[in-house]
């Protein structure tokens, strides 16, 4: 199962944050800082799981972006990591050619994309045209 | 939102906002839709920077009863992040999902499951969980409703199981697993695993259907499942998932079945070995994440040598991957494949690889499963290779594993020993290379090896004496070298450069760096060579009389210094010979280290690893935790005794006796509760007079004192020690330990009287059935127990097999006259020869299924006799001797415990589940084990508890 889905920049500031299990609010900045912390201290020839508490985290890092999964044992470590892929290359369609930016002024789209592609800590829709077909619906509402 | 670069900038700008956003929402103005759209977006992203969001939430409930969808959706986001599953909002939250979920329209209904997946709280589950089953199976119902109504019924499911019933639904969900659209299945399987894990027998059907979905998959060209193909891999998530759903059941008995997924998995490694259909990593990376995951379901069946094998070498060549990650996964993989018979050997041929990675991997983590590896892979062929790399790594290993190392290294070294000398010599070098890492277990173990090993005592002393000469050396080098040459200093003292008195200088020069515990291990020590060394008795006693030994500030080493001194001067030579005689050989028991590394670990590697390999048991001793010197000269049993068990034991005749028959046995139980004796039934009148209540006791049929004591029995089955009966004349205490098949009782025979017993005979009765099954030695007693005294008796007890009844405490005496006769039955019941098993909700639910067998499982239901106290409960199951297991039932209330019962002649696992029921003030108990009447007895002992 995965347990909470991250994305934090190079300077330690969250830019979104998932859990997918109840984390007191202080405990998630705690959490949120130990986990950037670990990922940044790891260069590139360094494996992408790291074992955290009694958890695994999955990382990626795009540009000054680090997408942090945090997983227990029931997940395939490459699976999520290739669903951070997916994620990104969806992000990346719909903002063509996604920035921080895009995922801080448009926090309720990146909901969105990744509630349709993970619910309650399951990996549920994984084709990018469905991914996004509620969004699409959205923003067709809002123009009108 | 612009925010400033310091914090305190931040801060200040937030604050500054949520002011704001505040006094809108609290304004007269109605906001329009779109500005509490906005502000409600603000909040999430203040939210996110880990402020807490105390308002808002009730403009968010509102935005959900809108009918724009982008009002309604941004007020289900806002309640998803934000609302937790307690929230007072619930209720409010709950008669818009339902008014949602009644609206047929799609994207409405869509957005409430997403909320019910998302908050799942249980007045959720109870006002949803009928609905959604009917929502997920219906025809008419869209496939992504379908897909989000699966995940809502896995979410009810998990927090609140009792709410939703299995019921004609369940044959149709695992149907969906034909569903055309993928997105549906990959939805479905995910809620159809966790189903399967908690009813195997219901979903069992669902494995044939998810082997054809798999294999429609697998063999499918890359271009037949459209979007679903990721990077040329045809749908590899669902892949992954479809092969755990088949890991929750054993290899398929169907032939045509286990025949189509045989050739699934070969189809999924031949993939692997064909080139690559992409140079882009995304192909290789989703291709391998479906293979590792063929492999996982190829170890788990462990049935198939020839795929076992070829999984072994594809993971051979990922050892050598230019990829970190992949070698990662590797090593990580293989791990669990040495444990199998059919793989061991092919495992170990990668021998040369794994040692390598040790010595270059740059990534912490990569070295640490090689580690686990070389140790997974280890056998009586290659210890002292795979021992003497892990040595050389440890001089450079990360702080952060060396413990653990230390420890893997002494469990092999160990394990493997043909030659004793080998094994000295590797702990020695434990201690010179990581001596801060050497916990106390590994050199209690070394301890006891050599004192259970005579051909090795020499060398062990030669070789600690040449080690100690190291100038600076390692403190648990001077424990170890210190309790060996006090047992076996004699064995080299012959040669004049290990003379007596340079063996007690080389001690004593280390004697003033090191800390308080060690130091009273070198006066056990000195003391031991008082007798090994009558010639420097005079050196050691001016060493004791000292007045930084006899004034020492320490009351632990003054006391020992004193002690010891007046031993050594005034006990003849024949006193000090028993009182100091050598250690006898431990009993033989599981080595601590390996339960530590277990604990260290958790559950899964190593003990499933033991398991399988079988090897356990014969060359596994027990801990060299600290004994006494010689039984006959202890006061105190306690476990914990110093090393040498002289602490107090020259002393004790001369304790001061009990001051009052009150408080008879206080000390002896000062480590436990019950140091507050209950009086016994009847006693209310402490004062009645001794005739009286003897008369009570005497009794031609003891069986009515038996059943009096029956109510104090039941709270010793959780407990090991107390007041196991009490009258106006007698106390009988208790106080007992056991590891794995053997205990020891020490029972306390108390006169609370100021007159002597005579002829007091206590005698443990075995029925004969009970005989074959408990093996019960004891010592007799002195006769006569003086008014106000306290004598103690020993039972030495093993447990050759499972046993129902228990043993018959018999005590015949006479006072002022009158004869007594009185019996009790002493607490030795099955459960205390437990040993717990910590293990994951995983490996238990696996374990619980395999036990499904109707005679294995016993089931008691009952009402409660005490108040029903959560933590009381947890503290009575690990009393009971199983291990708790946190987090492993889905519903938080239960409780449930795994352990294993050890007796001589087999082990016997022991699955154990209690579920509460407040309302009904009762209790359901269910006990699986492999054995029916251990199930029975165990549920009985255990039902009276609660």
């Amino acid at each position: 199962m995965i347990k909470f889905f991250l994305m934090v920049n190079k300077q330690g500031q969250t830019r979104l944050s998932r859990y997918y299990e109840h984390v007191e609010i202080h405990k998630r900045t705690m959490l949120e800082a130990e986990v950037i912390k670990n990922c940044l201290s790891r260069s590139k020839d360094q494996c992408s799981f790291i074992e955290y508490k009694d958890f695994k985290l999955v990382y990626r890092q795009y540009a000054a972006l680090f997408v942090v999964v945090g997983i227990n044992e029931t997940e395939n470590e490459m699976a999520v990591y290739e669903l951070i892929h997916n994620f990104v290359e969806v992000l990346d369609k719909y903002f063509s050619r996604v920035s921080e930016l895009d995922i801080m002024f448009n926090l309720d789209r990146v909901h969105i994309i990744l509630d349709e592609m993970v619910l309650n800590g399951c990996i549920v829709e994984t084709n990018r045209n469905r991914i996004l077909a509620p969004l699409f619906v959205l923003d067709k509402v809002a123009e009108n | 939102m612009c925010l400033g670069k310091s914090k305190e900038a931040e801060i200040k700008r937030i604050n500054k906002e949520l002011a704001n956003i505040r006094s809108k929402f609290k304004g007269d103005k109605a906001l329009d839709g779109y500005s509490k759209k906005k502000y409600v977006c603000k909040l999430l992203f203040i939210f996110l920077l880990g402020h807490d969001i105390d308002f808002g939430h009730m403009e968010a409930v509102n935005l959900l009863s809108s009918n724009r969808y982008t009002e309604k959706q941004i007020g289900y986001l806002f309640i998803s992040v934000l609302v937790n599953s307690n929230s007072e909002l619930i209720r409010l939250i709950n008669n818009a999902i339902k008014n949602d979920l009644a609206s047929r329209n799609p994207t409405f209904m869509g957005l409430a499951l997403h909320c019910i997946a998302n908050v799942g709280s249980r007045e959720m589950a109870e006002a949803f969980a009928g609905e959604i089953p009917k929502i997920l199976v219906a025809g008419d119902t869209m496939d992504s409703v379908k897909q989000s109504a699966a995940l809502c019924l896995l979410r009810l499911y998990r927090t609140s199981p009792d709410l939703v019933p299995m019921g004609d639904w369940t044959s149709r969900v695992v149907h969906l697993l034909n569903d055309q659209h993928l997105g549906v299945v990959t939805a479905a399987t995910s809620l159809i695993t966790t189903l399967a894990q908690k009813n195997p027998e219901e979903f069992k059907t669902s494995v044939s259907l998810a082997v054809s979905r798999l294999s429609r998959i697998v063999t499918s060209a890359s271009t037949d499942l459209q979007d679903y193909t990721y990077y040329f891999v045809p749908a590899p998530w669902l892949s992954v998932k479809l092969l755990r759903l088949l890991q929750c059941y054993p290899p398929p008995e169907d032939p045509a079945v286990r025949g189509r997924l045989t050739e699934c998995l070969e189809t999924i490694l031949n993939k692997a070995q064909e080139p690559p259909k992409s140079k882009k990593v995304q192909h290789s990376n989703a291709k391998n994440a479906v293979l590792f995951e063929a492999i996982s379901l190829i170890i788990h069946h462990d049935s198939e040598p020839n795929l076992l094998v070829r999984a072994c070498n594809q993971l051979g060549q990922f050892l050598q991957h230019r990829e970190t990650n992949l070698r990662y996964l590797a090593l990580e993989s293989m791990c669990t494949l040495a444990s199998s018979e059919f793989s061991h050997e092919a495992v170990k041929t990668h021998i040369e690889t794994v040692i390598n990675a040790l010595k270059t991997e740059r990534d912490v983590s990569v070295r640490q499963r090689a580690v686990d590896l070389l140790y997974a892979m280890c056998d009586r062929s290659n210890a002292q290779q795979i021992v003497a790399e892990m040595l050389n790594y440890l001089e450079t290993a990360d702080y952060s594993i060396r413990e653990e190392i230390v420890l893997k290294v002494a469990i092999l070294a160990e394990k493997y020993a043909v030659d004793y000398t080998w094994y000295v010599d590797t702990i020695l070098n434990l201690i010179r290379i990581a001596g801060d890492y050497v916990s106390e277990e590994v050199w209690y173990r070394v301890i006891q090896i050599v004192i259970n090993r005579d051909d090795v005592q020499g060398y062990a002393a030669k070789t600690v004496f040449e080690a100690l000469q190291a100038p600076a050396c390692h403190e648990n080098l001077v424990k170890v070298g210190g309790y060996i040459l006090g047992e076996f200093g004699n064995l080299i003292a012959g040669d004049p450069r290990s003379s007596p008195l340079i063996q007690f200088n080389l001690l004593h020069s280390k004697f003033h760096l090191c800390s308080v515990p060690t130091r009273a291990l070198l006066l056990s020590t000195y003391i031991k060579f008082v007798n090994l060394f009558p010639e420097i008795k005079t050196t050691i006693q001016d060493v004791l009389r000292s007045d930084s030994q006899l004034k020492n500030a320490d009351v632990e080493l003054q006391q020992r210094a004193v002690e010891y001194l007046r031993l050594s001067t005034i006990a003849s030579t024949d006193i000090l010979a028993t009182v100091l005689e050598e250690m006898p050989p431990f009993p033989e028991r599981e080595s601590s280290i390996l339960a530590k590394l277990k604990k260290k670990k958790g559950p899964g590697t190593v003990t499933d690893l033991e398991e399988i390999k079988k090897e356990r048991s014969s060359d596994m001793n027990g801990s060299a935790e600290p004994a006494s010197v010689n039984a006959s000269a202890v006061s105190t049993p306690s476990p914990s005794a110093d090393l040498l068990g002289l602490g107090a034991a020259p002393l004790t005749n001369s304790a001061p006796p009990p001051a009052s028959s009150g408080s008879l046995l206080v000390d002896v139980f000062s480590d436990s509760a019950s140091a507050v004796a209950p009086l016994a039934p009847g006693s209310d009148d402490n004062f009645a007079s001794p005739d009286l209540a003897s008369s009570e006791v005497v009794s031609e049929e003891p069986a009515d004192t038996v059943h009096d004591a029956d109510e104090l029995f039941h709270k010793f089955v959780c407990k090991n020690n107390g007041v196991l009966f009490e009258n106006q004349l007698l106390q009988i205490g208790l106080k007992s330990e056991f590891r794995q098949n053997l205990g020891r009782m020490f029972i306390f025979y108390g006169n609370k009287t100021s007159t002597q017993f005579l002829n007091f005979t206590p005698t443990v009765i075995c029925s004969d059935d009970l005989q074959s099954s408990l093996n019960l030695q004891t010592k007799p007693v002195d006769p006569t127990v003086d008014g106000g005294a306290q004598v103690q008796q020993v039972v030495n007890i093993e447990c050759v097999s499972d046993f129902m009844e228990a043993p018959i405490l018999n005590i015949q005496f006479r006072y002022g006259g009158t004869f007594q006769n009185l019996s009790v039955k002493l607490p030795i019941t099955l459960n205390k020869f437990f040993q717990p098993t910590e293990m994951s909700s995983q490996d238990f639910f696996q374990r619980w299924k395999q036990l499904s067998n109707p005679k294995q499982e016993v089931q008691n239901i009952f009402k409660a006799k005490h108040p029903m106290d959560a933590e009381i409960t947890k503290a009575k199951i690990i009393g009971f001797g199983s291990a708790l297991l946190e987090e492993v039932d889905p519903n938080p209330a239960n409780f449930v415990g795994a352990g294993i019962i050890h007796t001589k002649t087999t082990q016997i696992g022991c699955l154990l589940r209690l579920e509460p029921n407040l309302q009904a003030q009762m209790y359901r108990l269910t006990l699986r084990t492999s054995k029916e009447a251990v199930s029975q007895r165990l549920c009985e002992l255990l039902s009276e508890q609660f």
